[in-house]
């Protein structure tokens, strides 16, 4: 009976781990992409002019 | 202490999180974070600049953020009374979804991560402004004023007012006249507002032992100081108007909403004890209205005349 309710934990654990790691996943996706547009936002063309 | 090393120690491990990401999201205090989205919108559309779009957006983003954490912050802060309060009491942390050194760190991280982005992507000021809006209500308002004295909600109310001014320091990189007026309003707004709540939730408050004002002062007092606030602020909501930056539709509607507030903090003045309740109630959610209404008229009119983006 006891172990029925530890696994039954255990999995509702693993879920909300799951789910956590996704939306931090998503988050920092989302900040890549803010700080990816902005960078081209902010320098315009310039953001080629650079020595290669 | 590693997990590990409670487990040789015969220690019992703690238990994993059930934390669904809902959970952090209650923490951020999404109703308050809407009010503070709208309102320094309306700082930000009002600013004679043309910031773009894009970064208008990060800037919102970044405000609405920055609130979020002080939300978090503050149920950390908050984490023993809020569980003695019918309000308070299925927040993430006194319903034990999440801890109080989650939130903690949740905030903290929030705060950072907004204060660093506003200020590396939109400007200095408007990150320096939002990092003292967290500090103020994390640690001033909900740290100290809170337990201290009656005035918390007072001077407290400083942290929600400053939304329109950090939008407008993100659109132009400085502070004017314009963005204090639209504080003023938010900063008079606050005390009836809140104490029309702390009114019906008055023993909530007095079990968690917060001094709010109708604890303190008496409920007759306190509808007094309703009434005084009431004036005050429909006398400053007419203000953008005289001042030029809203016209002669926002000054007479402003002047109608106002005058309605003060007529409902009349009737919660004048009310016997059988009718305390329901006219703190009319008054509360009308001051909600209230401050939406006036902030979507600015916001309205600076759409209309063209002087958005």
């Amino acid at each position: 009976m006891a172990d029925d309710k530890d696994n039954e934990r255990e999995m509702r654990a693993k879920r909300a781990q799951r789910a956590r790691n996704l939306a931090v996943a998503l988050l920092l996706g989302a900040l890549v992409i803010i700080f990816y547009v902005a960078t081209v936002v902010r320098l315009g063309p310039n953001v080629l002019d650079r020595p290669l | 202490m590693s997990m590990s090393e409670q487990l040789d120690m015969g220690m019992e491990a703690p238990a994993a999180s059930l934390a669904m990401p809902s959970d952090y999201v209650a923490l951020l205090k999404p109703r308050v974070m809407s009010l503070v989205v709208f309102t320094a919108l309306v700082g930000l559309v009002l600013a004679p600049a043309d910031p773009h779009p894009f970064m208008a957006l990060v800037a919102i983003v970044c405000i609405a953020v920055g609130a979020g954490a002080s939300g978090a912050l503050n149920m950390w802060v908050d984490a023993d009374i809020d569980g003695l309060m019918a309000r308070t009491r299925t927040r993430p942390v006194p319903a034990g979804r999440v801890t109080a050194d989650g939130a903690f760190a949740f905030g903290l991280v929030l705060a950072a991560l907004s204060v660093m982005t506003m200020g590396v992507l939109v400007g200095y000021l408007a990150a320096a402004l939002l990092a003292f809006t967290i500090f103020f209500y994390a640690v001033v308002y909900s740290m100290w004023l809170k337990r201290s004295t009656p005035q918390n909600i007072v001077i407290g109310g400083a942290a929600g007012a400053f939304p329109p001014v950090i939008g407008w320091a993100a659109a132009t990189g400085s502070i004017s006249l314009e963005p204090l007026v639209l504080f003023a309003i938010i900063f008079l707004w606050t005390p009836p507002h809140f104490w029309a709540l702390a009114l019906v939730r008055a023993h909530d408050y007095e079990r968690a032992g917060i001094p709010m004002m109708p604890n303190v002062a008496g409920e007759r007092s306190t509808r007094r100081q309703i009434l005084i606030y009431a004036a005050l602020v429909a006398l400053a909501g007419v203000a953008p108007w005289p001042l030029g930056f809203a016209s002669a539709v926002y000054g007479i509607a402003a002047i109608g909403l106002g005058a309605v507030f003060f007529a409902y903090a009349i009737v919660l003045w004048q009310a016997g004890a059988e009718r305390l309740r329901a006219a703190a109630k009319k008054l509360f959610a009308y001051s909600v209205f209230y401050l939406f209404a006036l902030f979507a008229i600015l916001l309205g009119e600076a759409v209309w005349s063209g002087m958005v983006w």
